[in-house]
């Protein structure tokens, strides 16, 4: 492209336009679970944390937004993943499950937030500390992919409680990234049922279980927490009696909207 | 005692991040990550901090600490009614 003089500069384009993606790949992650590759047209980049509203237009003009967090790396570009589980009685969740396949258009808006984020390059020796429970868990793989990625050896742990080992979302890559070597690690808690021979927690999380596993990084560690609004309640609270900064403390919490 | 219904409501308070598209369209500019005072008990919170009330016609945005309302938000069809009226001031960086 050839710019004339004097002509204006290309416009960066707008995080807050609506867009319409396509989908280009949908992978199952659990029974309840997929994860959906959106290829979006002048995506403007986004940061690890950051999601996407999503909107459905019926034929007579009805629409619903739900938010959706952003499972992929800044790194991929426009290749955006999102993972969504399917919630029963939902509006939104059950037609992506069921309904969307590939090739299928939907309108996105996005990049949003700037407050539950997580920049590797603002922060790359730092201890990082992530919770999550269930879904909770979509923007903290966001932040863990922009770290191995980059090639970051920091500290980091997630914490990440489901209620049974089918149900927890990316496992084997999670395994991969923390048999990497690269100083991250899992700490799975399972509250519901657990696998014969399971050696991990079993019960849902708690001040007692937060401290043990945040005790290797100290109490300067940055901490990112996403779950149901129960969960997220009891880890923050957890760590800021733990003596954390609030200012190192971030939450998210998701709910029924989100279905 | 806390009732049944008590609980779901509970379970449906989201945070102000929930918000962000529509304050950012609203706004033009990221809104989660501004700090804003409580009015009623001089906190400082950002707003993707606050809780989010979202199952009503609009959206009620609470104090994580005194939980007074901070911020209302009503859309229509022509436009996005925002009451801030429970924020002693909202702080934007200049960009």
């Amino acid at each position: 492209m050839t710019l004339a003089a004097g002509s204006a500069p290309p416009t960066r384009p707008s995080p807050i336009a609506w867009r319409i993606a396509s989908v280009t790949e949908i992978r199952d992650e659990t029974p309840t679970v997929k994860s959906f590759t959106l290829a979006v047209p002048d995506w403007p980049g986004h940061r690890a944390g950051q999601h996407v509203d999503l909107r459905l237009t019926a034929q007579d003009g009805y629409s619903v937004e739900r938010s959706y967090s952003i499972a992929s790396e800044p790194e991929r570009g426009s290749d955006v993943e999102l993972t969504v589980e399917r919630i029963e009685g939902g509006e939104v969740s059950p037609f992506l499950d069921q309904v969307v396949i590939v090739g299928d258009r939907l309108e996105v808006r996005g990049p949003i937030g700037g407050y539950f984020v997580w920049e590797s390059s603002t922060t790359p020796t730092e201890a990082l500390f992530l919770v999550g429970g269930g879904s909770g868990v979509v923007p903290l793989m966001a932040m863990l992919r922009h770290r191995a990625r980059n090639g970051l050896r920091n500290p980091a742990r997630l914490l990440l409680s489901a209620r049974h080992a089918e149900d927890v979302i990316y496992r084997s890559e999670l395994e991969a990234l923390a048999a990497a070597g690269d100083g991250f690690e899992l700490v799975l808690t399972l509250t519901r049922s657990t696998p014969q021979g399971w050696t991990g927690y079993s019960r849902r999380i708690d001040d007692r279980m937060v401290a043990e596993v945040l005790e290797p990084l100290g109490s300067r560690a940055r901490c990112f927490v996403c779950g149901p609004t129960a969960l997220v309640e009891v880890a923050a609270d957890a760590l800021a009696r733990l003596g954390l900064p609030a200012d190192r403390i971030r939450t998210e919490r998701f709910g029924p909207t989100g279905t | 005692m806390a009732t049944r219904v008590d609980d779901e409501i509970e379970d449906a308070v989201l945070d102000g991040n929930a918000v962000g598209g529509l304050l950012a369209s609203s706004f033009g500019a990221d809104m989660t990550a501004i700090p804003g005072r409580c009015a009623h008990c001089n906190t400082v919170s950002m707003i993707g901090q606050l809780r989010a009330y979202t199952r009503a016609p609009g959206t009620v945005l609470r104090c994580p600490v005194c939980a007074e309302v901070v911020v209302r938000i009503v859309e229509t069809p022509t436009s996005v009614l925002v009451d801030a009226s429970g924020a002693a001031w909202l702080r934007m960086d200049r960009r």
